[in-house]
């Protein structure tokens, strides 16, 4: 892997509401390196989102960051003031949103929204930066881009404003986008259309991906490494390999459970729902819905335990005293897969 | 085996088009025919824009269809002329809606959502037989006795969506159309409402039109698929022979492009690109479902019969 372009560490934020703080981020730690695709996976509530707003310096009002440091190339993005973010914001740093629909501008021409972050970090001139803009809009593969530069964004389909709102954040070669829900908003079809783009696009720009998901079905075809939260916490992290076929933590076994695949029969769904941030549980958050649980659990939160270099999960059942347990059928199917990848790579 | 059961409802050759007379008529659902028995799920597939929203709709009459016949269990839904006989009809055919937030009114309780239908239909003598037939339809559905006098902003979508379900049983239907109610929820509390629907579907014998266009799950839901593509319908046949062995390029296209957990599938997934102009009728050649294998229709025109029964030899012989 290539040179670490983002350390976040230890990131603690909180939310004021009128019930009280809500701990949306709790003790979150991740890198990303040059090149690669991280997908974040959780469910709504989990802090996928806070997190990478808190990268682009996006957070609410009600928002206090009570520690942590996002270091981008060693300088913490945290102590920016407001205005050295939004020269790091569309240049650097690029998003795409889940809803095409509503993060186009609806009364300035498409070509025109294209060009301004050029105009306006790079300090292009407008007919340069529309002709950039213009080659842009070819690379998504928007057909006739010479005559649609001038239409507006009510004019196009949703699969083609993803496609414009790419462009949109790719225009200045960002070093990393992120990318929250990019495709739920969009049928399969036009969601495989736009997940290839994405990755031919990353490869021609040489741009790092945050990816932002609760499809496992993405994740699987787009990231090489894969963290999962519950609760405001990162609880596992690993390749996709070992997240998909060797995954050691409770909760990612239900959400690897609880969806089907082409043959399966039987659903396991996880019980039970998320816990209140308000008021986060003593322990593993996962406590209360994980059949697997512990005595521990419910008293000690669990550190990292190591699987491999690159592999980690929070659970106390990979402690050394912890009781052997059998994972559910199909985690035990997909260990047998990561068994065979791993034997085919020694050879 | 279908042919032995009752058919419950009978779609023949619905029409549903929007705007007749103007330029810019819709033919939102053109011209589907498809029966659904009594006791089994049948998914209808499609994106948006295929017509398979519009379809359900028009069977549960919302909308009256531009042409064509709607039979439900033996009568004919146009017909339902007084407001007796359309009263009759929705207690036996109710709904689940998409978007929790959006189907519960925020200003009642859940008590007065879930027991609507009930005092439309005069199902109950007095207040206490209607709090006590709310209870046990909450807990039917994995909800808290007390939760009936809160409000829908007090719960989450799951719970919602089976607030949502407890209103629709309510009345004790024989079918339910269920449009797309899980794509608003998260991966771990789908599979939660999913299997809610099926342990009711066994302990009260329910039939369901489950409309969506997450495939997988529809797979996992439906005994039989119709698959749905500018208001037709292309392909339909049973669960496992729609998705394992698709027939129709447009059913191949859209199962190809569904992600699946899985990265060593994922590198090497091949999408189909889909040439939408084999729909198109040609002159003299008008196409419609034939039964290709026993159960397993394809719309087509007469002369590709042959072609479709060679693609479903090459399934047997792998």
């Amino acid at each position: 892997m290539g040179e670490r372009i983002l350390d976040v560490k230890n990131l603690e934020i909180d939310f004021h509401t009128y019930a009280g703080e809500v701990k949306a981020i709790r003790d979150v730690s991740f890198h990303l390196d040059k090149g690669e695709t991280l997908a974040i996976v959780g469910e709504s509530g989990s802090g996928k989102s806070v997190t990478t707003k808190s990268l682009m310096g996006l957070l609410a009002n009600n928002a206090l960051v009570k520690g942590g440091q996002i270091l981008f190339h060693d300088e913490d993005l945290l102590k920016k003031t407001e205005k050295e973010m939004q020269n790091i914001r569309g240049k650097d740093i690029a998003m795409i949103f889940q809803d095409p629909m509503t993060s186009l501008d609806p009364t300035m021409k498409i070509g025109r929204q294209i060009a301004e972050p050029l105009m306006k970090h790079k300090k292009v001139e407008k007919k340069k930066a529309l002709a950039q803009a213009l080659e842009i809009l070819k690379l998504v593969g928007i057909t006739d881009a010479e005559k649609r530069i001038n239409d507006y964004p009510h004019q196009f389909s949703g699969g083609q404003r993803q496609r414009i709102v790419i462009a949109i954040a790719l225009v200045c070669y960002p070093e990393i986008l992120i990318a929250d829900e990019p495709t739920t908003a969009l049928d399969v079809t036009i969601q495989a259309q736009i997940l290839d783009l994405m990755k031919e696009l990353q490869e021609k720009i040489e741009t790092s991906i945050i990816f932002i998901t609760h499809d496992l079905g993405v994740v699987a075809g787009m990231a090489d490494r894969v963290a999962v939260m519950y609760a405001g916490q990162i609880v596992e992290y690993g390749s996709v390999d070992e997240i998909f076929y060797n995954p050691k933590h409770p909760y990612t076994w239900g959400l690897l459970n609880s969806m089907p695949t082409l043959d399966s029969t039987n659903l396991e769904a996880i019980p039970g729902t998320p816990p209140d941030l308000l008021d986060p549980p003593v322990g593993d958050p996962f406590a209360a819905r994980n059949p697997y649980a512990m005595k521990i659990d419910a008293e000690k939160q669990p550190p990292f335990f190591k699987v491999s270099d690159t592999h980690y999960a929070a659970t106390w059942l990979l402690h050394p005293d912890a009781p052997k347990i059998t994972p559910p059928e199909e985690i035990v199917r997909r260990q047998k897969l990561f068994e065979q990848l791993e034997a085919k790579k020694e050879i | 085996m279908p042919e032995q059961r009752k058919k419950i409802l009978e779609v023949k050759h619905l029409k549903q088009y929007f705007g007749v007379g103007k330029p810019d008529m819709v033919k939102a659902v053109d011209d589907i025919t498809f029966d659904i028995y009594e006791g089994e799920t049948f998914g209808l597939v499609g994106e948006s824009g295929s017509g398979k929203t519009t379809t359900g709709r028009s069977i549960i009459h919302l909308y009256k269809p531009t042409d064509g016949k709607i039979v439900f269990d033996g009568n004919d839904v146009s017909e339902l002329h007084t407001k007796q006989q359309y009263l009759e009809f929705t207690r036996k055919m109710q709904m689940i809606f998409q978007d929790p937030y959006a189907s519960l009114n925020p200003r009642m309780t859940i008590e007065d959502i879930v027991a609507e239908g009930l005092d439309i239909h005069h199902l109950v003598k007095n207040k206490e037989e209607r709090r006590n037939r709310v209870e046990e339809l909450l807990e039917t559905v994995g909800l808290n006795r007390d939760h009936a006098s809160r409000y829908p902003h007090e719960f989450s979508g799951g719970q919602r969506q089976r607030i949502g379900i407890a209103r629709a049983l309510a009345v004790e239907p024989k079918f339910i159309i269920a449009d797309e109610p899980i794509s608003a929820l998260d991966v771990s509390i789908q599979a939660q409402v999913v299997n809610l629907l099926k342990d009711l579907q066994k302990e009260r014998n329910l039939t369901y039109l489950f409309i969506a266009h997450d495939l997988s799950m529809v797979k996992y839901i439906s005994d039989r698929i119709g698959v749905m593509h500018y208001g037709r319908l292309l392909e339909v046949g049973p669960a496992d022979d729609v998705y394992l062995k698709p027939l129709h390029d447009y059913t191949k296209s859209l199962i190809s492009a569904v992600p699946v957990p899985d990265p060593e599938f994922e590198r090497n997934r091949k999408q189909i690109e889909y040439d939408a102009s084999i729909e198109e009728d040609k002159e003299g050649k008008p196409r419609k479902l034939h039964e290709i294998t026993p159960h397993h229709f394809v719309r087509c025109a007469e002369d590709e019969i042959a072609m479709y029964k060679e693609r479903a030899a090459q399934f047997e012989q792998k």
